[in-house]
């Protein structure tokens, strides 16, 4: 049977206090939630590589046929982000790759997908991708209640975690959360009438159609796993469903992730396979423009998967982003006398050649001399010798730092910017910026891991590169 | 490398300046002119159309290349050429310039190094924005890339580098034509902005605009235009790994000034720098490169820079008086003609016209530029007869 073979997650590091959001750019101030917030150098596609990285550990990436990516957010309008993901991953060239793009259950819908692919014999292994940044308009409610992060599932046939057993789909029409093209905003119809004419309504007819189509019942569930927009909400749509809210109910996360959009429904998938049981029964629900219900099996290979971040690991690792203006600079809400979109641009042909260095992360090691060196060369530094080099991804290893410094004039919004050069464990060293990381806790020989970044967006594109973080 | 190729077969006859800073009033031909017309006087050159046979120029952004000389000087009709080596710039002009005379094939020839960066509306070099791993970052971070791993290893400090630019400091107030004239105070640097770290805002050189020209003619024929010229021992340029990526870097020296500083010694048969060379003008963009140099030059050993700077071994009154006219720290740097500048100010001081500069009895002088991540060093080392 097709099912999860692994899982992974991601929350960005940043906390953003709801208080600071509702006091008009006031400090933060204490109590009243947070949320979490992708830093100024991440966006989906960063984070989505992120949670599967942590997705794929311990994993040969040979072994992955394809990666569909689901988002409402994606950094291009025209031009596909799950190949960006699959070329970051360093995957192999012939793989499918595909966005499931504008609803906020493309999550779901994707790993639907996946697991269709592996059962009909198209794909083996296909990594699911969830990641979304959305913004609400600031200081509005909707803003409040968004937050950012991915998650990663790699479906597959055998060694399966959790399988997909049964769903029920529904497709519905309603205007009641959009965002139009050019519009950075997402937008929602007055609340009340969006939930219980769209979300409590669809949510509640597709998990009831499971319940028939398979013959179940609440009490067959050990846990549901429920989208929802907020607190009341979700907990009206759980009771209408027939789960007791007390004990069969995924904690959703509110106050301290926010609504990540097309990866909610996945992350709280995660969280909920993390505090599992093999022999349980999980039902996984989301909603956007109709909604999916699926009974979802956990086996025994789940545990083999707990030593993952996971969403755990990542909701506990925290820092709080103290300013709201500094938030607005981030997300470029506010004038600035430095626009990080200004300026020509990465050249295109230059980053067509760049890409295995700088999107796949690899570097070489000579093969007469062993000395392992980034970005590629044609003649060794070691020995001279020309052309003769075995391409070595290093994304995947740690490093430490040899050189750092910290500059307050190199156009962060948010200085001063860690510059370093980072020796990579085997021996390549590498010009990498530091990024979720304070001055005080760098020093030489820090270890660090390495992270997909936007370095810039000089020209108005997302460019990307990697970064240094201090190993945690 | 044939060591005594070019030793003692040129002479500088001439040197000229402008004044440095933010010449918003200029164009670059107007500096250009300002310091050609004071070398040619300086030479007793009368008529440039017939005895200066080619042009070298050396600038980093050049607006139209060299035509900007061409035109200014309205030197047509012989070979006019540039040459661009990050900031070593200049002193790659002069090296060609040396080559050209001391191989015969032209008697007396212009070396121009200029630049107007005040004219890109920003203030630090350019951005390069072709790929990712270039940016963004400032010179100031290329720059600071050894200072943590020195600074443990050594036991030094920003203390250290604030006294580099005191000193600095305190020598342009005796330049006419440098940028800044003002004394600051060891506390003075240390709680200035930092730009980059370890670099406070006075740690960092005077980006400026300026023009710096030389004439130089076969030994021989020195006597001619005055009997206090100057000869030319050596010139050299070293390139070197970037420090970024290179592999065995160790984080505590420059590379490109080390082997640059062999191939300068070798030629000019230097065997105890310290002792042999009386003043030096070093690549001070940052008080750290100034640092640096002192032992990447061999005038001290690693790792004891800070007990000389303690000590004033390079003040101008010291035993080894470093950047007398105030350095790129407060001379100003405009980068194609700051390695022209400093000859200029070696030039003076050999010739014992620097004023309330002056160093006694300075004979043999050494200047010295380091450019780009760095990768690039030049070098010379000129002496009286």
């Amino acid at each position: 049977m097709a099912g999860i073979v692994s899982y992974g997650a991601y929350v960005p590091m940043l906390r953003l206090q709801l208080s600071a959001i509702s006091g008009g750019g006031r400090k933060a101030g204490a109590g009243g939630g947070e949320k979490a917030i992708a830093n100024y150098d991440e966006d989906a596609v960063t984070m989505a590589v992120a949670a599967a990285m942590n997705c794929l550990e311990g994993i040969d990436r040979a072994t992955v046929d394809g990666v569909l990516f689901a988002s409402t957010s994606y950094a291009y309008k025209e031009k596909q982000a799950a190949s960006i993901v699959a070329k970051a991953l360093d995957l192999r060239r012939d793989v499918t790759t595909a966005d499931f793009a504008d609803s906020l259950r493309a999550g779901t819908t994707a790993l639907r997908a996946a697991v269709d692919a592996v059962k009909a014999g198209s794909a083996k292994r296909v990594l699911v991708v969830a990641s979304d940044c959305r913004m609400g308009p600031p200081r509005s409610a909707l803003e409040k209640s968004i937050g950012d992060g991915a998650a990663a599932f790699l479906i597959g046939d055998s060694e399966v975690a959790a399988t997909i057993e049964h769903h029920h789909f529904i497709a519905d029409e309603i205007i009641d959360v959009w965002r139009t093209e050019g519009d950075p905003f997402v937008h929602s119809w007055e609340d009340r009438f969006v939930v219980e004419h769209g979300y409590t309504h669809n949510l509640v007819e597709a998990v009831k159609g499971l319940f028939e189509k398979a013959g179940l019942t609440p009490k067959d569930f050990s846990k549901a796993v429920l989208y929802g927009p907020d607190a009341r909400s979700h907990a009206g749509a759980a009771r209408a469903a027939g789960f007791d809210p007390k004990t069969q109910i995924q904690d959703p996360l509110f106050g301290r992730l926010g609504n990540t959009g097309a990866a909610f429904a996945p992350m709280l998938l995660v969280a909920a396979l993390e505090e599992t049981r093999p022999g349980n029964k999980l039902l996984l629900a989301s909603y956007g423009d109709g909604a999916e219900a699926f009974s979802i099996a956990v086996g025994e290979p789940v545990t083999g998967l707990w030593t993952r971040r996971g969403v755990k690991w990542h909701l506990e690792r925290r820092a709080e982003l103290d300013d709201y203006d500094k938030f607005l600079n981030f997300r470029n809400l506010q004038p600035s006398a430095f626009d990080r979109r200004a300026g020509a641009g990465v050249s295109a042909t230059v980053h067509f050649r760049d890409r295995d260095e700088d999107i796949s992360f690899r570097g070489q090691k000579c093969r007469r001399c062993g000395t392992m060196q980034f970005p590629f060369q044609r003649v060794c530094y070691g020995c001279f010798t020309k052309d003769d080099f075995d391409q070595v991804r290093l994304s995947d290893r740690h490093g430490k730092l040899m050189s750092f410094t910290f500059d307050f004039f190199a156009g962060s919004p948010n200085p001063p910017l860690i510059v370093t050069t980072t020796e990579v464990d085997g021996g390549a060293r590498v010009y990498l910026q530091m990024t979720d990381a304070s001055a005080k806790e760098v020093k030489l020989e820090l270890p660090v891991e390495f992270t997909f970044r936007r370095i810039h967006e000089y020209g108005g594109t997302p460019n990307y590169f990697w970064k240094c973080t201090p190993v945690r | 490398m044939n060591p005594d190729a070019i030793r003692d077969k040129v002479a500088i006859v001439g040197m000229g300046c402008c004044k440095f800073g933010e010449n918003w009033d200029k164009a670059p031909e107007d500096m250009i002119v300002e310091a050609a017309f004071e070398a040619y006087e300086d030479a007793g050159i009368d008529n440039p159309q017939e005895q200066i046979e080619a042009v070298f120029c050396g600038a980093v952004y050049p607006s139209k290349g060299t035509a900007e000389v061409a035109d200014a000087l309205k030197l047509y009709g012989r070979p006019v050429s540039m040459v661009q080596n990050y900031c070593a710039t200049g002193t790659d002009a002069f090296r060609y310039g040396v080559f050209s005379v001391a191989c015969g094939m032209y008697e007396t020839v212009l070396v121009v190094g200029f630049d107007k960066p005040k004219d890109r509306g920003v203030s630090g070099p350019s951005v390069q924005t072709a790929g990712v791993r270039g940016l963004p970052m400032t010179p100031a971070g290329w720059f600071s890339l050894c200072a943590a791993k020195y600074f443990e290893t050594y036991g030094a400090g920003r203390e250290d580098l604030a006294k580099i630019a005191v000193k600095n400091h305190h020598n342009g107030t005796l330049a006419p034509k440098s940028m800044l004239k003002r004394e600051i105070t060891v506390d003075d640097a240390l709680k200035a902005p930092i730009i980059s770290w370890p670099f406070g805002l006075y740690d960092c050189c005077a980006q400026s605009d300026g023009a710096a020209v030389a004439v130089i003619t076969r030994r021989e024929l020195a006597k001619r235009f005055r009997d206090d010229y100057v000869l030319v021992k050596a010139v050299a340029i070293a390139l070197e790994a970037n420090p970024q990526s290179d592999p065995s870097f160790d984080f505590l020296r420059w590379k490109p000034t080390v082997s640059a500083a062999q191939q300068a010694y070798k030629q000019a048969g230097i065997a105890n720098p310290f002792k042999e060379i009386d003043i030096a003008q070093v690549h001070d963009c940052f008080t750290l490169t100034e640092l640096l140099t002192y032992e990447d030059l061999g005038l001290c050993e690693k790792g004891s820079a800070k007990e000389h700077i303690a000590s004033g071994t390079f003040a101008l009154e010291g035993e080894l008086p470093v950047n007398t006219d105030g350095g790129l720290k407060t001379f100003g740097h405009p980068t194609g003609a700051t390695g022209v500048r400093m000859l200029y100010e070696n030039y003076k001081q050999l010739q014992g016209k620097a004023d309330k500069r002056q160093v006694k009895n300075a004979t043999v002088a050494l200047s010295h530029n380091i450019g780009g991540a760095p990768q690039a060093c030049g070098m010379t080392i000129i002496a009286m007869p």
